[in-house]
């Protein structure tokens, strides 16, 4: 993919979940090849969002082209991969017997189930059952499943957390050698001090997109020491705005 | 429907059985246990045994099928696999083929020991072949994990997927046949018993109970509950939706 491609194009999106408006005429860009957090806090419609990306979502109004082509088009199904915040894999099966499976269904190569279980740190776990794993273990299990193959697109729900911080930061280096090598990557996270693993960042609220910007220049916006603090001083200043 | 990723599900669901060998026990055991209880309790009345042990012999395979693949298949759907499933190259035909194939292998394992307890120990004694009766029994049995697949797409809950057994079982179960024949009941519940598969799967049962030679309706019977399996499949995919709200 090439630099200054667009990997996600979302125009007018409108989603209602539960007769609640999720997400309301949004609209956005996702640059391909780099790895962008989308953060904000947990109900900001996050999920939703990705959702809609993936395809799985029903959408009342607005477009997604993901790749060039309608979000959830067949041809998609091998190239974009999804891996939601609860883990979704078998709990009663082992964790190579779970990789196993997903990667018949994927088709990807057989090497792959090694290699994924290495990226994720779970080698040496490879015949317990999900089951009998830790939280943390668990959602990488889930972000294992994500790896297999050679999706263009990964789009993650919180892969980090619960995790400890140097698992995190390896993680992290994961995702950063991913866009390296051409992959987009679209990781969501409520924990703030996750900004600045990304190349580029989408904060969100309340469905709507506050800003869209990289984590140098949302630093330099608001003047703010840290993320956590930068996107407080978003929120207030967006409200005043709306006040 | 690819016939890699259909079989990959089906040895996912295997592997996933073995992992839990205290379901497994119950699905093979329960059925004999249930059948051997109903031989004792006609224990003066071996005719009637006779006359109604085969109908059982479909009824209580079909019944605990349609149990458990109804719960597990609402697994799948709260433990969000199928969600992350239907994002991937799975066709929905291979995912309810998958699953019923290794049902159907289960059912196949209980529904063959059923009736080599009722052929055997048992002592049953049927006018027709007992290959038709195994046939019969496997099919029904295959038939419960049909209907369960279905049913639990409009189930939320574990909770909720269990009450759809009385709800689905029970009604064949009064209509089929077995209490009262069926054109002995009134004409509104006869035309019903002849809409619920299970009817059919009992009259052949009968049959076989009094007729030496296998005749052409009850092939004609076992054909309708494959049409019924068929056709729960086919509607089981239909309400299986890659988009959900």
């Amino acid at each position: 993919m090439t630099e200054g491609a667009t990997a996600v194009e979302i125009d007018g999106l409108r989603v209602v979940r539960g007769g609640r408006v999720v997400l309301d005429d949004l609209s956005l860009r996702l640059p391909a090849g780099r790895v962008t957090g989308l953060l904000g806090p947990s109900g900001s419609g996050k999920s939703t969002l990705l959702r809609s990306i993936v395809g799985v979502q029903v959408v009342e109004r607005g477009t997604v082209r993901v790749l060039g082509l309608d979000a959830g088009s067949a041809s998609l199904r091998t190239r974009v991969a999804y891996a939601t915040q609860a883990a979704s894999v078998y709990d009663d099966l082992g964790v190579e017997e779970n990789l196993r499976y997903f990667a018949a269904v994927l088709g990807a190569p057989p090497g792959d189930i090694e290699r994924v279980l290495a990226e994720v740190d779970l080698a040496d776990q490879a015949v317990r059952p999900v089951r009998d794993l830790s939280g943390g273990q668990r959602s990488r299990v889930s972000l294992a499943v994500a790896l297999l193959g050679v999706p263009e697109l990964l789009v993650l729900d919180e892969p980090t957390v619960g995790l400890d911080p140097v698992l995190r930061a390896d993680l992290w280096g994961l995702f950063r050698r991913l866009a390296d090598a051409g992959r987009t990557l679209l990781v969501s996270s409520h924990v703030m001090d996750e900004a600045t693993r990304c190349h580029e960042l989408i904060l969100m609220r309340d469905g709507a997109i506050l800003a869209q910007l990289t984590p140098e220049a949302l630093l330099a916006r608001t003047g703010a020491r840290d993320a956590e603090v930068a996107f407080l001083t978003l929120v207030r200043g967006s409200r005043a705005a709306a006040g | 429907m690819s016939p890699a990723r259909t079989a990959a599900t089906t040895r996912r669901v295997v592997h996933q059985l073995r992992r839990d060998p205290r379901t497994v026990a119950m699905l093979l055991v329960v059925p004999l246990v249930l059948l051997w209880l109903l031989e004792r309790v006609f224990d003066a009345q071996p005719a009637t045994f006779d006359r109604i042990g085969p109908a059982l012999l479909a009824l209580f395979p079909f019944v605990v099928m349609f149990l458990v693949t109804s719960v597990t298949t609402l697994r799948e759907r709260t433990s969000g696999t199928l969600e992350r499933l239907l994002s991937m190259p799975l066709g929905r035909l291979d995912l309810l083929v998958g699953y019923l194939a290794a049902f159907g292998l289960v059912a196949i394992v209980q529904a063959a020991l059923a009736s080599a307890l009722m052929l055997g120990f048992l002592g049953l004694d049927v006018a027709g072949p007992a290959w038709l009766l195994v046939l019969v029994a496997v099919v029904d049995a295959i038939l419960g994990c049909a209907l369960g697949l279905f049913v639990s797409a409009f189930a939320r809950t574990e909770f909720q997927a269990v009450q759809f057994m009385p709800a689905v079982v029970l009604p064949q179960f009064l209509l089929c046949g077995l209490l009262v024949p069926r054109d002995e009941m009134g004409a509104v519940l006869e035309a019903i018993s002849w809409a619920l598969p299970l009817s059919y799967a009992v009259d052949a049962m009968q049959r076989i109970t009094v007729e030496a030679d296998v005749s052409a309706r009850t092939l004609l019977d076992l054909l309708v509950v494959v049409g019924a399996i068929v056709l729960s499949v086919a509607l089981g995919a239909a309400t299986l939706r890659r988009r959900t709200a």
